[in-house]
């Protein structure tokens, strides 16, 4: 059972009950919420103990989430960390979306944003003090209905238990906290980790019973009363304008009800969605393509190969890289190329929005909702606060659902200006597709020495691809020195920017440049994993080049590099047992590793493969060792690496996103390849029992399966492949 | 005017005859359980059944199914029970986002009711068209093998 907060009266007591506006981004949790000044109105069936729990009278908890839920499991682990401290019936449990207040917002990027594989390290503390404070509000309530000290009162699954036998439920003691104005405590004691009987534990998805069912609303399926459909002619170059629009055809068409130009392209609205999407591709625009279709792939590859020998921008010099180059006669270089790569999420891009005179709603699965709702606002001319946006659950993101310029939201938007009704704008597979957004292009020129015992001795990495960050919302924040932090993050020794982790290796001469080309054509945006995807693929893929010339073991090297890196060295040593390392294989097999550090968590993968004489080959074997502090739900991060070593391997694979003349010459599942069932290795997933605190895995698993397959490949058959994806250049993963 | 039986209810539908049967569902009969995501049948979204087999939605015109038995995902816990696969999915803890779950469930519905224990080959043969990007295929095939067991050993039918 959930909800999406739709329900008016419950958002306008949400929003008149929001009292920590102010200065709460960081510490709301830490600060009293004051029922007594809480509208009463709204109390008497059901209260917020706290901006996070809100207490049915019927005894149902509901938990206020403010991340999203596209799949990565975090409304389950809110819950659990609520549900730990709180002491309830896990089977009554309720979730619903939180609203765009500034006490819902991610405490560690001060926004409503979800993403960087941090919610579960940011909400760890947070939600089990929101927990504890109710349950002691809840505890003083009993106490005073029964006039007993709280010493004899204890909890017992949405129960407060007296040790006479008297139980009252949590619900029914609202009546009691309203009449007497009671407030929870200042501070609470959280309990530690020993006592747990939640968190650390295997919990199933709490919104799995609507997933199974077909109740789930995800973003597309919002229904609204009146509600008209529309479709979206966009330009065959991205970044197109229309110049003029022929729309007869389309007018034609019994059901259409109007057609418009909009930013995006030429919208036709209809009853249903299947009439607009004839509509949409009954019309004749004439585009204006700002030049931008003398760009390509290939010309992007050439001109980033021929950058990628310049000095770039200094990102890191550990040593003298350079001046040992300058020197050295034995200088291995290799340049490795990634593609653009798409999301391709399964539910694609939609939005349905309402626009009022004075105010605008959204009904929208998004991971950046605080920016959509600005975004929106400055659009429309109207106070952000007359922005509503009803967030739904989301049919897959991997990174796409955070634009930066709310791309998908704009367009509804737009679409419904001037309309009396809500209008819902859904992406064909092939509008999604060619959406614009991709992981973008990157060449990385790699130059390394070996000393005479054959370990690393000198590393420069020259990175060369659009920058996502600059000139955006998050420019400067995630810009240092002109450098985006992710255009290098997974290539850095050390910390840079707001990122407080290397890669864990120690190499004595390391030095990292970075090239930021003009951002045209396409935009460079997340993708699962973000930077890692393709410095992490170069980074572990020459580490393994290096490891052949010095005649190492590549899983012994990175145990010789990581020696002053405790954690993932112990990451290391469980891999190699977990995975046979060292075993010997059948002639036509291979084995390959790589390591990351993502957003602190270290992870590390070994695969076996098996090549045929013509390249296809079948991935057999998939371990994975990964060190997320406290595993807060083993069975959550056992999904989440299953998920993204397919991602991974899937990008690997098949993936990339070719512009010809600046058209995007994908459009759906044929040309833009997914994995399939019968192609999905066995993942076995080993958690490294830990009591530091909890950090990522959402994208931790996505980069290093692609380096370890094409270890791996090279393992098998002596060929190195340093541009992608493999089935382009004599590897075909079977089909 | 098109006259269809969805999940045991005989609906009366005023779409264009062209209109593919998954959009019929979803705008016209607000059954959005069924899902679109590519339109050219590649990837079993939008399964359903149709007279018990599993069809895909998205290229089928309602035309096509006049007066046939249509199945949706809503369908198969009408009477408050889940079926078996819906069983092992939630046991399994199948869903990541859940978007394709509908259609996965649909087909393996389907394979099970054809074939109560299929095998590795014949799942992988039933599934292949059915596309998942959160990567969830390794549950599914433990939940398909583990709905075929309690049917088989005398559980609810799937």
């Amino acid at each position: 059972m959930s909800h999406t907060p739709s329900d008016p009266s419950r958002r306008t007591f949400l929003k008149s009950s929001s009292l920590l506006a102010t200065g709460s981004l960081l510490v709301g949790f830490e600060l009293p919420y004051s029922l007594a000044s809480a509208p009463k109105s709204s109390g008497t069936d059901s209260m917020m103990a706290d901006a996070f729990i809100r207490i049915d009278r019927d005894n149902t908890i509901t938990v206020l989430m403010n991340h999203a839920e596209f799949g990565n499991g975090v409304y389950t682990s809110l819950a659990m960390m609520v549900a730990e401290e709180l002491d309830i019936d896990w089977q009554r449990l309720q979730w619903e979306a939180a609203p765009t207040e500034p006490r819902y917002y991610s405490p560690i990027f001060g926004e409503y944003l979800t993403a960087g594989s941090v919610s579960t390290a940011g909400a760890f503390i947070p939600m089990r003090t929101a927990g504890a404070k109710t349950k002691a509000l809840l505890l003083q309530a009993a106490a005073l209905l029964w006039q007993s000290d709280t010493v004899h009162l204890s909890t017992d699954a949405g129960w407060i238990a007296h040790t006479d036998g008297r139980r009252v439920s949590y619900g029914a003691l609202i009546k009691v906290i309203q009449e007497h104005e009671l407030e929870p405590p200042k501070t609470v004691v959280l309990k530690p980790a020993s006592a747990f009987s939640v968190l650390g534990f295997p919990k199933k998805r709490i919104e799995a019973p609507e997933k199974v069912t077909g109740r789930a609303i995800f973003g597309i399926d919002i229904k609204r009363p009146g509600m008209i459909y529309g479709a979206v002619a966009r330009p065959p170059v991205y970044g197109s304008r229309v110049i003029a629009f022929d729309d007869k055809a389309a007018r034609a068409i019994p059901g259409v009800l109007k057609v418009k130009a909009i930013d995006a392209g030429v919208v036709v609205l209809a009853k249903d969605y299947w009439t607009a999407s004839k509509g949409a591709k009954a019309l004749k625009v004439q585009w204006d393509d700002l030049g931008l279709s003398q760009l390509s792939t290939t010309g992007f590859t050439e001109d980033y190969r021929a950058l990628s020998k310049t000095d770039g921008l200094l990102a890191e010099d550990i040593g003298d890289a350079k001046g040992l180059h300058e020197t050295a006669t034995d200088i291995h270089e290799a340049v490795y190329e990634m593609p653009y790569l798409a999301h391709a999420t399964m539910e694609p891009m939609n939005c349905t929005a309402q626009v009022f005179d004075d105010r605008c709603e959204i009904w929208v699965g998004t991971q950046n909702q605080g920016n959509d709702r600005t975004v929106v606002a400055k659009m429309l001319g109207l106070p952000e606060t007359s922005v509503v946006i009803n967030r739904t659950l989301m049919g897959g993101t991997f990174g796409r659902r955070a634009s930066k310029t709310a791309d998908f939201i704009t367009d509804a938007v737009q679409a419904a200006q001037g309309e009396t009704v809500p209008v819902q704008i859904i992406w064909s597979r092939e509008e999604d597709t060619r959406g614009g957004h991709y992981r973008p292009l990157f060449v990385h020129r790699l130059r390394g020495t070996v000393d005479d015992e054959g370990f690393p001795a000198s590393w420069h990495q020259t990175a060369v691809g659009q920058s996502i960050m600059q000139d955006t919302k998050h420019d400067p924040t995630y810009m240092v020195r002109d450098i985006d932090i992710y255009s290098v993050d997974g290539c850095l020794q050390e910390p840079f920017g707001v990122f407080p982790y290397g890669t864990s290796y120690q190499i004595p001469n390391h030095r990292v440049e970075s090239h930021n080309p003009p951002k045209i054509g396409v935009r460079p945006h997340e993708w699962r994993a973000v930077g890692h995807t393709h410095t992490g693929v170069a980074y572990e893929c020459f580490l393994d080049e290096l490891a052949h010339l010095g005649d190492k073991d590549p899983l012994a090297l990175r145990l010789h590099l990581t020696r002053d890196n405790d954690r993932m060295h112990q990451v290391l040593l469980r891999l190699k047992e977990a995975a046979d390392w060292g075993q010997p294989l059948a002639v036509g097999r291979g084995r390959g590793m790589a390591a990351r550090v993502y957003s602190v968590s270290p992870i590390a993968q070994a695969v076996e493969v098996t090549v045929a004489r013509d390249g296809t080959f079948t991935v057999d074997r998939v371990v994975c060792v990964v060190d997320c502090g406290f595993a807060v739900n083993p069975l959550g991060i056992e999904a989440q690496i299953q998920g993204g070593v397919m991602l991974g391997l899937n990008a690997v694979a098949y993936g990339a996103i070719d512009l010809v003349a600046g058209q995007v010459q994908q459009s759906n599942f044929h040309d833009y390849r997914p994995l399939r069932f019968n192609q999905m290795p066995a993942v076995e997933v080993h958690i490294m029992q830990s009591d530091a605190p909890p950090t990522g895995v959402g994208e931790q698993a996505t980069t290093p399966i692609a380096p370890a397959v094409a270890n791996a490949l090279f393992h098998a058959t002596g060929k190195r492949i340093r541009q992608f994806p493999l089935d382009r250049f004599g590897f075909t993963l079977k089909a | 005017m098109v006259k269809i039986v969805v999940n045991g209810e005989a609906r009366t539908v005023s779409a264009s005859p062209d209109t593919p049967l998954l959009w019929v569902l979803r705008d016209h009969l607000q059954l959005t359980g069924t899902k679109y995501g590519c339109g050219i049948s590649l990837c079993g979204a939008c399964t359903v059944h149709l007279e018990g087999e599993a069809v895909r939605s998205c290229t089928l015109p309602l035309s096509a199914v006049a007066d046939r038995r249509v199945e949706t995902i809503e369908h198969l816990a009408a009477d408050g029970e889940y079926n078996a696969v819906q069983s092992a999915w939630l046991e399994e803890d199948v869903a990541q986002c859940g978007y394709c779950q509908s259609g996965q469930i649909m087909a393996a519905t389907a394979l099970l009711n054809n074939n109560p224990s299929p095998s590795d080959a014949e799942i992988d043969a039933a599934m292949a068209g059915q596309i998942c990007r959160c990567g969830t295929y390794q549950k599914i095939r433990a939940a398909i093998h583990r709905a075929a067991k309690e049917t088989t050993s005398g559980g609810s039918q799937a």
